[in-house]
């Protein structure tokens, strides 16, 4: 609390002095919800705000599709400081400390009871599953399942749709939605999403095991800055500390499955 | 065209500039094109005119050679959208112009062909051929053959299904588009395709030889040379490496990924087939050059072609019917022992098979033992001559990834010099004999085209920046001239209006091999730019970006 306080004070001078006031310069996909948009409707464009406000900085996107050379074009190019969201584990940037931690889901329509919850789960054999393509492969699971030589009832959804098409990912789950698929392995954030918007209830559960061979299913997320960019990364680890419960609200706004 | 012309020799029967001249080669004149990205294009010369394409935004240059100091004519943009740059795999590189009919035809980083007049630089019409949105990207230099421009996509690397399209010249229309997965009907195969091999045969394998639907990202683009037979009115293109990356995904032979094609330019139709490496586990994409040549091979003059595969073996193959003659070595290599002539098929070694398992020690590395940089043919000398690379790899751990807020984890590639410690090489391999007559080592990977002459001189250039001459019977080097920026760009001869040989030559680093620099990625992650930044931490302490054409005369 007496953190909190503290921000909050620093915060009050940060507006006194305007003029002066920081740039909190951010990359972000201008149009990949529930992550970020350019209407600033995502929760990483909440979390931007949060953390703006918290560092008495004036908050500035650079709009950029996060795709394969996103963080060598946009943060390590030094057209933002801060990218919201990225894996915890990642070396090729400074990463603050994890404040989430979600996991690859199962997603079926609530009606089918089906009550999947392994990658070993016999049935799996026989079922019509989707699963996200990213970048050059499949989303980490397919992996678990080629091993068991599941490979032919896999149906590919690219995370890349037609230009002006809102947030792609969603075909995903929306195939799920309208039956197209039976079941279908997508990361949490999409996943509890897009289900909320669908017409009829979906089944959401965190795929098991939590791993296979060396491929995590699930991950810790932090923020990213520039390599060497301690400052910001220890102004941030701060913000993220002090905050804790609010940033938790705002992952709970918009239902992203959370794993301990 | 880029390729100098349909065999794709790269060969100039200009000869003013010799072995015993060519060492008094003087620089006459440069021209800044004021990017930085990775310049990979050859100039293309006609009726006294220069054409350069740039990397995106794809500025096609026209500078005029009757004037002193070659002004500048004309300059057209074609605005591609900021956002294609975010799509392409390996640096925003083109490799160049094609001119047919009055017009030069040329292809933009977001996927569309457009057609400029020669004289005016006024866009005669532009057309899309796909989204990058979905990944795609187009790098190619395009060919025109019978009328039709061709065109292939690239954008392996984001689960993208590879075509070839034939677009009518006059008026940009699309006449036909061939992929390389998915039912025959889109492939173009019809009654009068014969392959060569048994295992070629046979309905739908672009769907048969993968695993469910998977060949909808089946990958297998057409991102690199296309040559033209007009006799045997025949276009023979390689496609790229099979998606998803993980082997273990897409069990089967993955037709008609890294797979040679011989099509009709007119309807794309396709006449035969032959997949270079079934099952790809190392990334060898099939698109590298193919030269089309007349050889005595056993006694018989055979039409062929010569295609020095990234699995680092050079095909010598009937461009008739797709038989395989020859498939030795031109680079070091483990991963195969060699193809079976009876069948076709190559033999690879399990050993080194990939996926998700640490393996060591693989060589040719995915850049393979030569990727896209054109290899030269001499007419005098029947020697082809090859830049390339010696480059191994391995595999071992994970590393975290992350793509429209998706994280994954990828095997942890890492690069490194083969045997011998140098990372590239050029070398003189005799098609006949199938053998390398001659070798020059390079440190980095020999990432330029090369250029033959009727001068008994060869040129190509290296990532630190040296453009050189050697003599083409011995590999002895005759002259040597250091550029502002390392070269992955097609060295080119022209006649100039004044009767001289003139030789020109883009340097900018840049490219996969290049993306070091010219990308400005961190070196402390040696698996940036898909694992080729572990092998090529070095080079920017030998080269800063810069994209200028360098032209050299005689006094």
């Amino acid at each position: 609390m007496f953190f909190r306080s503290l921000s909050v004070f620093f915060f009050a001078i940060a507006s006194a002095l305007a003029a002066d006031q920081p740039l909190l310069r951010v990359c972000a996909d201008p149009n990949n919800l529930p992550f970020s948009n350019q209407q600033r409707q995502g929760f990483e464009n909440k979390l931007a705000e949060l953390f703006a406000a918290q560092l008495g900085a004036h908050l500035e996107y650079t709009w950029f599709a996060e795709r394969k050379s996103f963080l060598k074009n946009s943060l390590d190019a030094g057209q933002c400081d801060l990218v919201v969201g990225v894996p915890g584990s990642l070396t090729s940037v400074d990463t603050t400390k994890p404040y989430y931690r979600s996991t690859y889901v199962f997603v079926a329509r609530h009606d089918r009871n089906l009550g999947i919850t392994s990658l070993n789960d016999p049935r799996l054999t026989d079922m019509k599953i989707g699963i996200h393509v990213v970048g050059d492969d499949y989303a980490p699971p397919a992996a678990a399942l080629a091993r068991r030589g599941i490979t032919k009832n896999i149906t590919g959804f690219s995370l890349f749709g037609e230009y002006g098409e809102a947030n792609p990912p969603r075909k995903l789950i929306d195939a799920v939605a309208r039956g197209d698929i039976d079941i279908a392995i997508a990361w949490g954030p999409f996943a509890g999403y897009f289900a909320r918007e669908q017409s009829v209830p979906l089944d959401i559960t965190p795929v098991s095991p939590a791993m296979f061979l060396a491929v995590p299913f699930t991950y810790d997320i932090a923020a990213a800055v520039r390599k060497g960019n301690t400052a910001l990364k220890v102004q941030l680890d701060s913000v993220i500390a002090a905050n804790s419960a609010a940033i938790h609200e705002i992952l709970s706004d918009y239902a992203v499955p959370q794993v301990p | 065209m880029a390729a100098k012309n349909y065999a794709s020799t790269r060969y100039s029967t200009l000869d003013q500039i010799n072995t015993s001249n060519v060492k008094n080669l003087k620089l006459a004149w440069t021209f800044s094109t004021g990017l930085t990205h990775g310049h990979e294009a050859a100039p293309l010369i006609v009726n006294n005119t220069m054409y350069i394409v740039t990397p995106w935004p794809n500025y096609l240059y026209a500078l005029d050679l009757t004037k002193q100091g070659a002004p500048m004519k004309w300059v057209y943009q074609p605005n591609p959208t900021p956002a294609s740059q975010g799509v392409a795999c390996c640096d925003t590189v083109n490799r160049g112009a094609a001119y047919y009919d009055g017009k030069i035809f040329f292809n933009t980083l977001d996927v569309q062909t457009v057609a400029v007049d020669a004289n005016t630089g006024k866009e005669v019409w532009r057309t899309k051929l796909g989204d990058i949105n979905l990944g795609e990207s187009i790098t190619m230099a395009p060919i025109v053959a019978k009328g039709k421009v061709i065109v292939g996509n690239s954008g392996g690397e984001f689960g993208v299904r590879g075509w070839m399209c034939g677009l009518d010249a006059a008026t940009g229309k699309i006449a036909w588009r061939a992929y390389a997965t998915g039912p025959d009907s889109d492939v173009l195969i019809g009654p009068n395709f014969k392959p060569f091999y048994a295992d070629h045969r046979g309905k739908d394998l672009g769907v048969k030889t993968w695993p469910g639907d998977s060949w909808k990202i089946g990958g297998g683009t057409g991102w690199s040379w296309v040559s033209y037979d007009p006799d045997l009115d025949l276009i023979y293109y390689g496609t790229a490496n099979p998606g998803p990356w993980n082997p273990e995904q897409r069990p089967g032979d993955n037709k008609w990924a890294s797979t040679l094609f011989a099509r009709r330019p007119e309807t794309g139709e396709a006449i035969w087939a032959y997949q270079l490496n079934p099952h790809d586990e190392h990334d060898y994409d099939g698109v590298n050059e193919n030269i089309l040549l007349d050889l005595n091979i056993n006694g018989r003059m055979r039409k062929v072609l010569a295609h020095p595969d990234r699995n680092a073996r050079m095909y010598i193959i009937d461009r008739t019917n797709g038989e395989v003659l020859s498939a030795e070595t031109f680079a070091y290599e483990n991963t195969s022992s060699g193809v079976d002539l009876k069948t076709g098929r190559l033999k690879f070694n399990e050993e080194k098979a990939s996926g998700f398992k640490t393996i060591r020690d693989a060589c040719p590395a995915p850049p393979g033992g030569k990727d896209w940089q054109p290899s030269a043919y001499s007419l005098k000398t029947g020697l082809l001559y090859i830049p390339h690379n010696n480059l191994c790899y391995e595999n071992q751990g994970t590393q975290a990834n992350y793509i429209a807020g998706t994280p994954f984890v990828g095997m942890l590639v890492r690069m490194y010099a083969g045997p011998g410690g140098n990372r590239g090489e050029f070398s003189a391999w005799d098609p006949v004999k199938a053998k390398t007559v001659w070798a020059v080592k390079e440190n980095f990977p020999a990432w330029s085209g090369a250029l033959s002459t009727a001068g008994d001189v060869v040129f190509y250039g290296t990532m630190d920046g040296w453009f050189k001459a050697l003599d083409d019977r011995t590999g002895t080097e005759l002259w040597q001239f250091k550029v502002g920026s390392g070269i992955i760009g097609q060295p080119v001869a022209y006649k100039g209006p004044d009767g001289k040989q003139y030789i020109a030559i883009l340097s900018g680093v840049g490219g996969w091999a290049g993306a070091v620099v010219a990308g400005g990625i961190n070196t402390v992650d040696g698996t940036a730019a898909l694992g080729f930044t572990n092998a090529m931490s070095d080079l920017g302490k030998y080269t800063t970006k810069g994209g200028m054409l360098y032209v050299f005369s005689l006094p």
